[in-house]
């Protein structure tokens, strides 16, 4: 290591540096890949299916088939389309969905930067992901990808202020937008009764459904509802520039499992005092919350347009006010600690 | 203190990097035979007419306005949820007359059906 580091000199930071952004990207791209696999297996399963069994033993080389089938797939562009923005959406969806690992703590040590403003840099990042739709649809220059955008971007801004409130719940508790901070003020004698998910329970609720919306996943996938305007803003995308959007897709919904996990289901911390701590606990709070949305999807009938949007403003605004409200009163009482 | 942030700086690049990558990837690998009728926009079994970009629904116009305000509001709150253990019932009473007067503007936008979707 040593040699490496007078071999390189002031080159040294940033390869180091780069190296671990590798080793974040790598296990989440792989996981990308595989929650994929998971979602048609699981789903499958809960409808009676095989799912996808063909490829590689019980399927698990699927994923790179479709990869690499994606790979070899000729990228159409439309006549009609902007070509420059219809290729730099992909790209602007993609990136905030990774860029926002930067700050996500995976222990109380192992994080790659850990900054002060961590929470509020993952909000600003992660709401640059809604440009990659509306560009989409608006580059495509076709009418349902035009539609689908619009109903997307409608949706994802709308859900954006409901979780955005929510998000204000867990910082009056922790009183920190350090994400290392937030799930260090989690830890106490009594476990998984400590974490935020309990004193927060009607923001937890908020913020995993807001979470599902965001994502445009089923319930609330009427952006691409298949069966109206076919697959809503990505209808004229097709090999790599479609797998870019899917991809995105897949990684957003891994992150907003990872943030539920930080923020209220106390990260990296043990649910019984007497066990250890450490990332299994976190991998394991993912995999549950990644399960729901899969569950989700296999369960709900998808709502209608008007109802999410009364969902996101008339119910999920006035309910995260509310308490926000009650539980700033409660912290000026002796009562305060309930909410620490 | 600066030199956190060059992770993340550094970060975006590699998220960038890794949406651009795979897209040359399929441009060098994937076939490019093009015609006409391949690159027509898409629609249902007939000659797609007019420009996809018309007029479309004044709500999602509103509902971006209304976007802005509660998010500028949200920021403000982010600061004052950080350190409202300090600066106690004044920092508290101070944003519930903060969120008041919020309250009434989203309840005259509720009142005017600028959240109905029919």
């Amino acid at each position: 290591m040593e040699f490496f580091q007078e071999l390189l000199g002031p080159a040294w930071t940033p390869v180091w540096t780069l190296a671990k952004i590798v080793a974040i990207v790598a296990p989440l791209m792989i996981g990308v890949a595989y929650l994929t696999y998971a979602e048609r297996r699981i789903i499958g399963f809960m409808q009676v299916r095989l799912g996808c069994n063909r490829v590689g033993p019980f399927g698990l080389l699927q994923p790179i088939a479709d990869g690499l089938k994606l790979m070899f797939k000729e990228i159409v562009i439309p006549t009609g389309a902007s070509r420059g923005l219809y290729i730099l959406a992909p790209v602007l969806a993609m990136a905030p969905a990774l860029a926002a690992w930067a700050v996500i703590p995976f222990t109380d040590t192992l994080v790659l930067a850990n900054i002060d403003a961590g929470l509020l840099y993952i909000m600003a990042v992660t709401s640059m992901g809604v440009y990659g739709v509306v560009l989409a649809g608006w580059a495509s220059n076709s009418k349902y990808a035009f539609l689908g955008s619009m109903r997307s971007a409608a949706q994802i801004v709308s859900y954006e202020i409901a979780m955005g409130f929510a998000l204000v719940g867990v910082l009056m508790s922790a009183q920190s937008l350090n994400l290392v901070d937030i799930v260090n003020g989690q830890k106490g004698e009594w476990g998984m009764l400590e974490w935020y998910f309990l004193p927060l329970f009607p923001l937890f609720l908020v913020y995993l459904i807001s979470g599902v919306a965001e994502l445009n996943r089923a319930p609330f996938d009427v952006a691409e509802g298949e069966s109206e305007i076919v697959a809503g803003f990505h209808v004229d995308y097709s090999g790599m520039a479609f797998a870019i959007f899917f991809l995105a897709e897949y990684a957003n919904m891994i992150l907003v499992a990872t943030l539920t996990s930080l923020l209220f289901l106390g990260g990296w911390l043990s649910p019984v005092p007497f066990l250890p701590d450490g990332f299994h606990w976190l991998a394991a709070k993912i995999a549950f919350v990644l399960f729901l949305f899969l569950w989700f999807r296999a369960t709900f009938p998808r709502y209608r347009y008007d109802q999410i949007m009364r969902l996101g403003w008339k119910v999920f605004i006035p309910v995260t006010l509310v308490w926000l409200v009650l539980m700033g009163a409660v912290m000026q009482t002796p009562l305060g600690y309930l909410f620490h | 203190m600066l030199e956190n942030y060059f992770p993340v700086l550094l970060f975006i690049l590699v998220g960038l990097a890794i949406g651009v990558i795979p897209m040359l990837a399929g441009w060098l690998l994937a076939p490019s035979r093009p015609d006409s009728e391949k690159l027509s926009p898409y629609e249902c079994g007939f000659e797609a007419f007019e420009d996809a970009r018309m007029k479309f629904d004044v709500r999602y116009y509103l509902v971006a306005i209304l976007f802005i305000l509660f998010d500028l509001e949200i920021a403000f709150l982010f600061p004052w949820a950080v350190v409202l253990g300090e600066i106690g019932l004044f920092g508290f009473v101070s944003m519930v007359i903060f969120l008041a007067i919020l309250v009434v503007g989203f309840a005259y936008e509720w009142m005017k059906g600028a959240l109905e979707w029919e």
